[in-house]
């Protein structure tokens, strides 16, 4: 059964990456678009993300929820050591939600607008910043439970230029699927060129970021090229990667490929994850001094890792046909009225 | 403010925050459930309106209400590691299960706010009811969670370790039932009188009669039954916290000596010092009797209890005597309202009725607050009871009071951002809701 809720935690964690990040990449999209064409891309966002944003910010809560009832060692090690970004995380995801909700149901549409949009924008950037972050410290061997002093245990954690790289490559990765998801949603020629151009940006700020990644893990010691290029699977993943993203590029040239242009973005974050990750499985916390937190080791007792696996199967019957029906009536095309 | 006490601080501000808007977002789905069933049948356009117009309203609370959960979730293992880490294992079953129920609820939401002309109405209409039975069992679950804490099961304790562990038998612990019952039913009077009185005081107001009056209805039917009903799952719920905490217990009703013939003591000011109350009504042998049904029987005093496992006594007794004062000022506004329906039709008219309502707007809300204060301060030094301290389950990072400077003003903020969008929402309604009936 462990394998069952360790199976749960990573698609969790890749679909609220997926979902909740093209649903983030919605504001950091219109927070680099220009003034004129703002409204255009607001609304079209809207159209797409109205009927299922909630939906997509629940992934995080079930991850989070595997985390403290399966590994609680490792969810208050992290939420001890990463306290500060945690809280400037919660603070976006606040700040997010409710500017999204009060632009849309505010009865009067005033001035307040601008406040709600600014908000909104701001924090779509901020949120998936600090997750980036937050999963760049896991890794980055900065955790010290030993550490007695405040910069050590609690600041240099994650305030290093690998955390900080991470932070800004998964805003740019947020950015790159919401302007993939947003070319299938529009119909005239000149939001699709104009979309086009804003995930070329996006994927072009990915490289220069992921790039940049590399640079930060070199310079801090952290052997993250081992990590990825030592192994077959990881080799593998990341050439399918890449051959996908060619793929995707020829087909954007062309109209009307727009499910399959999606699914290799995702197909491609889904490499990347999974690259970045199967080098040190089962271990998903690395701390200071080449110790470990591992999913297998600091693991619950195994009832509750029974009974949490069986929530989780259970759940997801009932969850995934309504997310799929969800998904499937408010598809494009299908205006909404409110 | 030292550490331990801004943690505490903040977790309450989050919580006291967080169950405002889940009360209405596990409530306000049924009233609109029953105001869109009476649009399906009866074609009636002001019960869509009102429908429409109350699930705007729970779109923001709901938003409101999903974050400031999320955050909850976080904070458990940002200001209580140490509890986080043994208890995490033993009463996450209902979380897990809280998971499910929230996103049904997040998808059914997303039909229905945006599902208008779209689907089958009876469909429709199925995925608001969803809504709501959704959010009433992420309520039970939750509390379920929080009942583990007062009457911890399903683990063994042996010298510090946490063994054989039952998530099952720890979800339904003893207090599970009395806990949940108690609180779906104060979510349901403190939601009902909230709307109602609102209603209430915009028909007083003379504005838009029609649609206020037919929205009134509603909500006050149903806080009205919840205001009968609460006082007996109060009695429930006290009879298991004698029998399970009676250090929380003897805090709630400031009863310091135990003797026979336990007197129960209304008002006063505890003074834990001198070890009795002052200024307060005493009737002798009432506690006995709530408690075990006789008038002699000795209920457990404080002077049981050791000192330093003693909750603190003054904010305990306040916080009960405001729940239970407020609960019987709900209870005497129902039995006049069922009058008023069933013998004296022609109360419905009189502004004092109303006027009853408007006075009550906040009152389920202040006394869910209390009844909380209670359940938690009430539980203290314990945050398992009689396993772990507080004390000793707090993070060890210093300078949470600036965290809890800081969530003070977001949550104060998005109050006021939320009150300010009610405010426009009811401002708007001749504009939106109710076009057809001008305004008087």
């Amino acid at each position: 059964m462990i394998f069952v809720v360790m199976a749960y935690l990573w698609a969790a964690i890749l679909l609220y990456i997926l979902l909740g990040g093209a649903d983030f990449g919605a504001g950091i999209i219109e927070l680099f678009t220009s003034e004129k064409n703002k409204a255009y891309t607001r609304n079209t966002m809207y159209q797409a993300i109205g009927p299922i944003w909630e939906a997509n910010h629940m992934w995080l809560i079930i991850a989070i929820v595997v985390l403290f009832v399966g590994f609680p060692e490792i969810y208050t090690t992290v939420s001890t050591h990463l306290h500060i970004p945690l809280v400037i995380m919660l603070f976006g995801i606040i700040a997010r939600g409710t500017a999204f909700t009060f632009r849309n149901y505010d009865a009067v549409k005033d001035n307040m607008q601008k406040v709600y949009n600014r908000i909104f924008v701001y924090s779509s950037f901020v949120t998936p910043f600090f997750l980036g972050v937050i999963a760049g410290s896991a890794v980055s061997g900065r955790i010290d439970p030993g550490a007695n002093d405040f910069l050590n245990a609690y600041v240099y954690t994650w305030f290093n230029w690998f955390s900080v790289t991470v932070g800004f490559f998964t805003v740019a990765i947020c950015g790159y699927l919401a302007a993939i998801f947003i070319i299938g949603e529009t119909d005239d020629d000149k939001s699709r060129v104009r979309f086009i151009r804003k995930a070329k940006q996006m994927n072009v700020a990915a490289a220069v970021f992921g790039a940049l990644v590399f640079w930060a893990a070199h310079a801090e010691n952290i052997p993250l090229d081992k990590w990825m290029f030592d192994n077959p699977t990881g080799i593998i993943a990341i050439i399918a990667a890449v051959l996908s993203l060619v793929l995707l590029w020829y087909l954007l040239l062309q109209k009307g490929k727009v499910i399959i242009i999606r699914v290799l973005a995702g197909f491609q974050v889904t490499m990347i994850l999974l690259a970045i990750t199967i080098r040190h499985y089962p271990n998903i916390v690395i701390l200071k001094g080449g110790k470990y937190l591992s999913l297998l080791e600091h693991a619950g007792q195994e009832k509750t890792i029974y009974s949490l696996g069986m929530a989780l199967l259970l759940g997801s019957i009932l969850i995934l046909p309504a997310l799929f029906y969800l998904l499937y009536s408010f598809r494009k095309g299908e205006a909404i009225e409110h | 403010m030292n550490d331990f006490l801004a943690a505490r601080s903040q977790m309450a501000l989050s919580l006291g925050f967080h169950i405002v808007f889940s009360c209405i977002g596990m409530v306000m789905p049924f009233f609109m459930a029953v105001a869109h069933f009476l649009y399906i049948r009866t074609g009636n356009d002001v019960y869509k309106n009102i429908t429409r117009a109350w699930s705007k309203g729970v779109a923001i609370f709901f938003a409101t209400g999903a974050v400031s959960g999320t955050v909850l979730s976080f904070e458990l293992g940002l200001l209580w590691p140490e509890f986080m880490k043994h208890a995490g294992p033993i009463f996450g079953m209902p979380f897990s299960l809280e998971g499910t129920a929230f996103f049904i609820e997040a998808i059914a939401l997303g039909f229905f706010l945006y599902g208008w002309g779209r689907f089958n109405p009876w469909f429709h209409w199925i995925t608001g009811v969803v809504v709501g039975i959704s959010g009433l069992v992420s309520g039970i679950l939750v509390v379920a969670a929080n009942a583990w804490m007062n009457s911890p099961a399903g683990f063994d304790f042996v010298n510090g370790q946490y063994l054989n562990i039952d998530p099952i038998k720890a979800m339904f612990n003893d207090a599970w039932f009395s806990q949940a019952l108690h609180m779906c039913i104060a979510a349901f009077a403190a939601t009902g009188f909230a709307v109602a009185g609102i209603h209430a005081l915009m028909i007083l107001r003379r504005r838009n009669i029609a649609f206020h009056t037919t929205a009134f209805r509603i909500p006050a039917l149903f806080a009205c039954i919840a205001a009968l009903l609460q006082p007996l799952s109060g009695d429930i719920s006290a009879k298991d916290v004698a029998h399970r905490q009676p250090a929380k217990l003897a805090a709630m009703e400031a009863h310091f000596k135990t003797e026979a013939a336990s007197p129960l003591v209304i008002g006063g000011i505890p003074d834990p010092v001198a070890k009795e109350v002052k200024y307060g009504l005493e009737i002798p042998g009432l506690l006995s009797f709530m408690v075990y049904g006789d008038f002699h029987t000795p209920v457990t005093g404080l002077d049981q209890i050791p000192e330093n496992d003693q909750p603190p006594i003054a904010i305990t007794h306040y916080a009960f005597q405001i729940m239970v004062g407020l609960g019987m000022v709900m209870l005497l506004i129902a039995v006049c309202y069922f009058v008023a329906i069933i013998k004296k039709k022609s109360w419905l008219r009189m502004p004092w009725l109303l006027r009853l309502f408007v006075i009550a707007t906040p009152m389920g809300f202040i006394a869910v607050e209390a009844g909380w204060t209670v359940t938690e301060v009430g539980r203290q030094p314990w945050i398992i009871n009689g396993v772990m301290r507080t004390a000793d389950a707090v993070t060890p990072m210093p300078g949470i009071a600036y965290s809890f400077y800081i969530f003070t003003a977001v949550y104060i903020s998005l109050s006021l951002i939320v009150t300010f969008l009610l405010y426009r929402q009811i401002r708007m309604v001749p504009e939106i809701y109710d076009i057809q009936t001008p305004a008087l």
